[in-house]
């Protein structure tokens, strides 16, 4: 299938739009939410959710027997909350530091969800139950119902983060000082969390238990890069979640059917990759690219500063000199010196330099410009 | 006449642990004092702040500011944490941080608008940031983050100030300036109290003094009580300071 051809079917496929959209509303959820998770440097409570969530769809499934997303889906969130609280009981009450806490959990939970995983194919009725969808995520499963859902708490979580959003940045900035201001901050604290907690059962079905938290960090990171504000960074999230989301799935779709999941993880994170490398403040290959020109710069300074103080030792500062005198000076290449030539600072004949007026002045002045720096 | 006493504290005792860090602390600080907490580490300087503040429950005592409830006479008191508690690469600017001082007065929901703004510039004027308004936080010196959290409790224009450790890892200039805010919000007849570690400076910038280490050992004006036996029984050690009347 070609681009185009999937760019027609987006449209007028019913399931591929439903993937599509439901891929996309789940991307920019989490990614929207994933930012308050980085931002409070609980990166890894998205991946304990999400293991916590695995043993509610199991227990879910044993107690009713149904397989319909909605019901199962219910029992991981009680699952994934039930974990959530558990980890800040063990953070608070206990004196564990948070990654103990989070991988006692994690491991805990998920244990417990594949043994009953296991207990379920065991059973004489659950060959066709196949709830390990929701260990790797299977977006082709997706219905309408599903991307209503979606949809509406996407919604809910949009209006609550308008409406605290004031609050929900002094919690994440300082916490200590907002209690102090008379903010219920256990309050606000649940609020994010269980939103956090929601977005994460949301994408179960789709991204799985085990790359779910990918979901969460990766757009945040991405949009962090190429922002300084929490309001811009939240919305740059939640376009790079929605991206990675249509993408993955276009990508997944027009390649023999690659599993979703995995593919909307790596999207996400050729953005991380990008953001990291090109954004203009933070990124690598521009700090790189700053860090050379003003190595660049100095050196020209240096260079110049020298020969200022062999020129000031004669009464003519344009006295020739050999250039030899140069090479026992670090600052010193032939570039530094073709550089100077073409800014008219020196002139060369022979194996002879000699400053210009300009050069001289030009030295004198950056020297004054040191010491005023200094002051 | 008797001064006013802004806040009493009685038979505080906090612990984190079995270990009680306060023990059984009865403190009364008159209204339009400039006070030095002053003590060894660990000796509960922060944990004092944060317990009158509300933001660490106590196992026993109780605090009042002007006579009532601290949760009743929020309004009337600011607080400059330690700059080191926050992560100051969060994605903001120097004046939303500031901004966040009216937060309080404006409460759940409601946005700040231009009045807000209005004061948070003022407060950043005060402290000599206002050309670093757009700042993105990170990119400020250490004392230029600590101006930002006392322009962010001037915002709150309270009546009692709780600063913990202003002066640490901050140049001379920033102290300098620092001081001389505290000193005019005396003036104007607030209380100020601060968490404090250089001795040498207590008699040049405070007017009132509380040792402590665990448990209270004196408070009182720094004339009268800041001599070599109380830095004694405090450090636990002979700690000889000059004391300038």
């Amino acid at each position: 299938m070609d681009l185009t051809e999937y760019i027609h079917l987006v449209f007028t496929d019913y399931t591929l739009r439903t993937i599509t959209l439901g891929t996309a509303i789940l991307g920019a959820v989490t990614g929207m939410l994933g930012s308050f998770a980085v931002l409070r440097k609980q990166s890894l409570l998205g991946d304990a959710i999400s293991h916590a969530a695995l043993p509610g769809i199991a227990i879910s499934f044993l107690i009713t027997g149904a397989k319909d997303s909605n019901t199962l889906l219910l029992g991981a969130l009680v699952s994934g909350l039930i974990g959530t609280f558990w980890i800040r009981g063990i953070i608070t009450k206990t004196h564990l530091k948070s990654d103990t806490a989070l991988g006692l959990i994690l491991s805990l939970f998920f244990g417990f969800g594949m043994l009953l995983l296991t207990f379920i194919q065991k059973q004489p009725n659950a060959n066709q139950a196949g709830l390990d969808k929701y260990l790797f995520g299977q977006a082709a499963t997706l219905v309408e119902s599903d991307v209503w859902l979606m949809a509406i708490v996407t919604g809910i979580c949009l209006f609550v983060l308008l409406l605290f959003w004031k609050e929900f940045k002094i919690l994440l900035f300082d916490k200590d000082y907002a209690k102090t201001l008379g903010f219920n901050t256990k309050t606000i604290d649940i609020l994010i969390t269980s939103f956090i907690v929601l977005a994460i059962v949301l994408g179960l079905q789709t991204v799985g238990v085990v790359l779910m938290s990918a979901m969460l960090l990766a757009p945040a990171a991405a949009a962090r890069q190429w922002t300084n504000s929490l309001a811009t960074m939240v919305f740059l999230a939640a376009i790079f979640g929605a991206f990675s989301g249509v993408f993955g799935t276009a990508i997944s779709a027009s390649q023999n059917n690659l599993s979703t999941g995995p593919v909307i993880v790596l999207v996400a994170a050729v953005f991380v990759l990008i953001s990291f490398v090109f954004s203009p403040s933070r990124g690598l290959l521009f700090k790189q690219i700053r860090f050379i020109k003003n190595r660049r710069a100095l050196e020209l300074h240096k260079t110049l500063a020298f020969m200022y103080h062999i020129a000031e030792s004669h009464a003519n500062i344009s006295h020739p000199h050999e250039i030899k005198i140069l090479n026992g000076f670090q600052g010193y290449t032939k570039g530094t010196l073709k550089k100077l030539v073409e800014k008219n600072y020196v002139t060369l004949k022979g194996s002879t330099w000699s400053l210009t007026k300009e050069g001289f002045e030009s030295a004198l002045n950056l020297y004054n410009q040191l010491n005023k720096d200094d002051e | 006449m008797k001064q006013k006493i802004a806040v009493q504290v009685d038979d505080l005792t906090v612990a984190y642990n079995y270990k009680p860090v306060l023990w059984d602390i009865d403190l009364e600080i008159p209204e339009g004092v400039l006070m030095a907490i002053v003590g060894p580490n660990g000796a509960g300087k922060s944990t004092l702040i944060k317990s009158i503040l509300g933001i660490l429950k106590p196992i026993a005592g109780s605090v009042t500011i002007y006579g009532k409830s601290y949760k009743k006479q929020r309004s009337l008191v600011a607080y400059v944490p330690q700059k080191g508690s926050v992560d100051w690469d969060f994605p903001t600017t120097a004046l939303d941080v500031v901004t966040m001082g009216t937060y309080g007065s404006l409460g759940w929901i409601k946005r700040p608008r231009q009045k807000q703004k209005k004061a948070a510039l003022e407060a950043l004027e005060k402290v000599g940031m206002l050309a670093f308004k757009s700042r993105q936080i990170s990119q400020l010196s250490g004392g230029q983050q600590q101006r930002i959290f006392l322009a962010r409790a001037l915002v709150q224009d309270a009546s009692i100030y709780f600063m913990d450790e202003p002066f640490q890892g901050v140049d001379a200039t920033t102290e300098i300036a620092i001081i001389n805010i505290l000193k005019e919000l005396r003036k104007a007849g607030k209380t100020v109290i601060v968490v404090h570690h250089d001795l040498q400076t207590v008699p040049e910038y405070f007017d009132w003094v509380t040792f402590l280490n665990v448990k209270k050992i004196a408070t009182g004006p720094v004339k009268d009580i800041f001599n070599d036996d109380n830095l004694t029984k405090t450090y636990g050690i002979n700690y000889k300071v000059s004391i300038q009347e």
